[in-house]
């Protein structure tokens, strides 16, 4: 999906009354699966568009971002193989990324 | 990020003007900006320029912590000369690869709505339509009908602009006519060396669809400067 359709959906669900948070990819090491600049929209309910690696760390950052969108605040989150986590959430190509997770609300 | 932004950054792209989304990513505090207003940012400017120069996103460090720059340029275009049938299979390629696509073609019986359902259809000649679409350094251009009277005025408007990748379709024996034509027309010698024909890597492309694809791949090729130029 491309940027402009990442923040149509954005908007279209905010109209919808859903509360959300976006994650963008900031910074990536090596190989990875997805360019800076890619996107996942996700709502309250866990629910997602888009995509920030090749499915290796969507399930940690959906979860992550639903604490985002409770908190009102942004965090910036970073996967790797080096990672304590990388069994549970690990990028399987050797890549390292950092992710922004921030909500999504009306100005 | 609030909504005001997100309708900021769509309705530059619909209107065609680049702007980027700066993040400081230890508060999470944005600002939009256009290339213009970039020196507001003295600490950042450079990288600003930089990434719209390159279409690159990234994150930079600055006395105020990191900050992230998301270029949007404008989105990019694909004009395709001819309603012919590779046209069918270059329309979704195109667009799946992030292109507004345009189809131009006078004759109206090959650019029906029927055979492309969705697509944006102009019936006019080429040399009409390019004028007022106006060709940007974000548009690539392809001449695929074979037909001097639709492809070659098309081809002499294309070379005259910026934009990124002019190809042709059409065997060389094809293209060597189509060039002496153009020279003809008043074409310089460096303008026709822009031209990718016979266009599209050289895959051993067999019928319309594999077309598409190696016209696209070559494409891309040429946008991220990978220096594949028109196969010998």
């Amino acid at each position: 999906m491309s940027a402009d359709d990442m923040l149509t959906t954005a908007l279209a669900w905010q109209g919808e009354g859903r509360k959300l948070a976006i994650a963008t990819v900031v910074q990536t090491w090596g190989s990875a699966p997805q360019p800076t600049g890619s996107q996942l929209v996700i709502d309250s309910e866990g629910n997602f568009l888009g995509s920030v690696s090749g499915g290796c760390v969507e399930g940690d950052v959906i979860t992550e971002a639903v604490d985002i969108i409770a908190s009102g605040k942004p965090k910036l989150l970073e996967f790797g193989v080096q990672d304590e986590t990388a069994w549970r959430a690990g990028l399987a190509c050797g890549g390292r990324i950092r992710i922004f997770v921030e909500p999504f609300e009306p100005a | 990020m609030q909504t005001d932004l997100a309708e900021g950054i769509l309705t530059a792209r619909a209107a065609r003007r680049p702007v980027a989304l700066l993040t400081w990513l230890a508060t999470g505090e944005q600002r939009l900006v256009t290339p213009e207003d970039a020196g507001e940012f003295p600490a950042l400017a450079a990288e600003i320029a930089d990434g719209f120069r390159l279409d690159r996103s990234g994150t930079v460090a600055s006395p105020d912590g990191e900050v992230f720059i998301r270029i949007f340029n404008p989105p990019l275009r694909l004009i395709i000369i001819g309603a012919v049938h590779a046209a069918q299979f270059l329309l979704p390629l195109g667009r799946m690869l992030g292109h507004d696509v345009t189809i131009v073609d006078p004759r109206t019986a090959f650019a029906s709505e029927q055979r492309f359902p969705d697509a944006n259809l102009v019936t006019e000649w080429p040399e009409d339509a390019l004028a007022q679409i106006g060709i940007d350094r974000r548009t690539a251009i392809v001449a695929l009908t074979h037909d001097p009277k639709i492809d070659d005025g098309a081809l002499r408007l294309a070379l005259e602009s910026k934009a990124f990748y002019v190809g042709a379709l059409g065997s060389s024996r094809t293209h060597a006519k189509r060039a002496e034509r153009l020279a003809a027309m008043g074409v310089s010698a460096d303008a026709l060396a822009r031209i990718h024909a016979p266009i599209g890597l050289d895959i051993g492309a067999q019928g319309p669809a594999e077309i598409a694809l190696s016209v696209m791949a070559q494409l891309v090729a040429v946008l991220r400067e990978k220096g594949l130029g028109p196969k010998g």
